[in-house]
């Protein structure tokens, strides 16, 4: 069919065999699956089954977002709801589906989107009819529309669904930026005195919701949400999608796992030894890196024990690599992905990214180090979106994780091949 | 209920009035712009002001040259649970 990635190279789905790991639960009606399959896989549904108890269902199963933030889903839904019934004026709330996917080392919304759309739109579906009929949105990159338009043309009595095309940059799936540019065309967060779920699209009470959320949506509408918690553990119920990718000869995958999976068991999954990594970054470019020992993927939790998977992206680092050199790349690209409307991100970011590249770069300068937490400190918190606190997490966790490497080229070598400390 | 300045970060141009008019509660960043004393987190956006800073707040509001300030009453700050790829 034509709606392969034409743009991403393909990734191979996994499905647990053999009994060991998760049993598939998205991706369960297969690759590319159309109507047909989706019905056989998961069964009729009819979304007006939806329009009472789903809040509740979504209470009980404790399903928590997959975009990133990990915010209760049921809270936010709810939070929409109530906001639609007040006042003098019922103003119609607006249900967005998210598959802006703009990490760049994450891949499994667009995975989804390609092979199971319909569960997603089955979501969007759900929540519209939980909401007194919302208006419906899929908000996607260009590769993953046409696959969404089809399905959509697939399904009898399918009520209106708008599409707008995302633009592939990093802030482009910011729960604000969304709506800004479905309203305005210009995919950049905005200033929020007021919540989204209270005035969002065009003032409308909005929920921007991540794809992988609303195909569990979908799952827990059809199966409930006892059903929901046999995966995973009783504070991270369910199961996730995780983009893993590492060193050569380990392809990129897409895994789904349960909740509090532990991380080196993901690893091994993913055909990777644990003891051949160095660190791995899990959550993405606003993530984390840890050890690939002793960590659990959980959004709750210690964080010497738990590491937020965020978006699901897992990336790991082979033991020759240099984690400076590493996390300079990816700050320098986080600097120059700041929309530049906020100050303390537009100066901030490239000031940080600077001071790392000179310590990547090994200038032997103690202050260094001090100076990078210090501007850490200085940008957090001071934004329309939390790009500099996310990037600030990043680069605290490499001060942490790479620790000698940091005092190596402080003093001027480098322990990875081609450093220019080396 | 306590009074909170919200700071629009994307209509601030660091112009520095506000920091003038609330020495106590704003100092100035590397770049000019306007920094919470003492706080961390959403409370450098929405900075909980206290009743003798009420009225300079007010004036900082007033004056400032991008429109970048205003007022909210309320119990505590917004949850910043936003970020990118969400």
């Amino acid at each position: 069919m034509s709606y392969a990635n034409d743009t991403y190279p393909q990734v191979p789905l996994h499905a647990a065999k053999e009994g060991k790991g998760q049993e598939p639960r998205l991706l369960a009606a297969g690759p590319d699956a159309g109507w047909g399959q989706h019905l056989d896989t998961f069964g009729p549904w009819d979304p007006r089954s939806a329009e009472t108890g789903l809040l509740e269902q979504l209470t009980e199963a404790g399903l928590t977002g997959r975009g990133g933030a990990a915010f209760e889903t049921w809270r936010k839904a709810t939070a929409a709801a109530g906001s639609g019934r007040k006042g003098m004026f019922t103003a119609r709330p607006v249900v967005i589906a998210n598959g802006a996917e703009g990490e760049p080392l994450s891949f499994k919304d667009r995975t989804l989107l390609a092979h199971a759309p319909h569960l997603v739109i089955d979501g969007l579906a759900a929540l519209s009819a939980a909401l007194g009929g919302a208006s419906m949105y899929v908000y996607a990159p260009a590769a993953g529309l046409p696959r969404v338009e089809q399905a959509v043309g697939e399904r009898p009595r399918s009520k209106r669904i708008r599409m707008v095309q995302a633009p592939e940059t990093f802030i482009s799936g910011e729960s604000s930026a969304v709506v800004n540019m479905i309203a305005n065309g210009n995919a950049v967060p905005t200033d929020q005195r007021r919540r989204l779920s209270e005035s969002g699209l065009n003032g409308r009470p909005t929920l921007v919701v991540n794809v992988e959320t609303l195909a569990q949506v979908a799952l827990i509408a059809r199966f409930g949400a006892p059903w929901f918690r046999q995966a995973g553990t009783a504070t991270d119920p369910g199961t996730r999608l995780v983009s893993v990718s590492g060193p050569a000869p380990a392809r990129d995958v897409v895994l789904e796992v349960p909740g509090g999976a532990q991380l080196p068991a993901v690893l091994r999954e993913a055909g990777m030894d644990p003891a051949a990594l160095s660190a791995v970054l899990v959550g993405g470019y606003h993530g984390r890196w840890v050890r690939p020992a002793g960590h659990a993927l959980s959004p709750v939790g210690p964080p010497d024990r738990t590491a937020r998977p965020g978006a699901g992206v897992i990336h790991a680092l082979d033991l020759q690599a240099c984690g400076i050199q590493a996390t300079a790349r990816i700050v320098s690209y986080l600097a120059d992905q700041s929309a530049r409307q906020c100050g303390p991100c537009m100066f901030g970011l490239p000031a940080m990214a600077s001071v790392l590249n000179r310590i990547a770069g090994g200038e032997i300068n103690h202050r260094l180090a001090a100076e990078l937490d210090r501007l850490g400190k200085l940008v957090s918190g001071r934004g329309a979106c939390r790009h500099p606190e996310g990037t600030t997490g990043l680069v605290s966790s490499a001060l942490e994780v790479f620790a000698a490497d940091f005092r190596a080229h402080l003093l001027g070598y480098c322990t990875g091949p081609g450093g220019a400390a080396a | 209920m306590t009074t909170h300045l919200h700071i629009d970060w994307t209509s601030c141009d660091g112009r520095g009035l506000c920091t003038e008019l609330l020495p106590g509660v704003l100092d100035r960043d590397d770049w000019g712009y306007p920094l919470a004393r003492g706080k961390s987190g959403r409370e450098r956006t929405d900075v909980p002001l206290r009743d003798a800073d009420r009225e300079a707040a007010h004036e900082a509001v007033r004056l400032c040259p991008k429109l970048a300030l205003s007022l909210w009453d309320g119990e505590k700050p917004e949850p910043g649970r936003r970020r990118p790829g969400q």
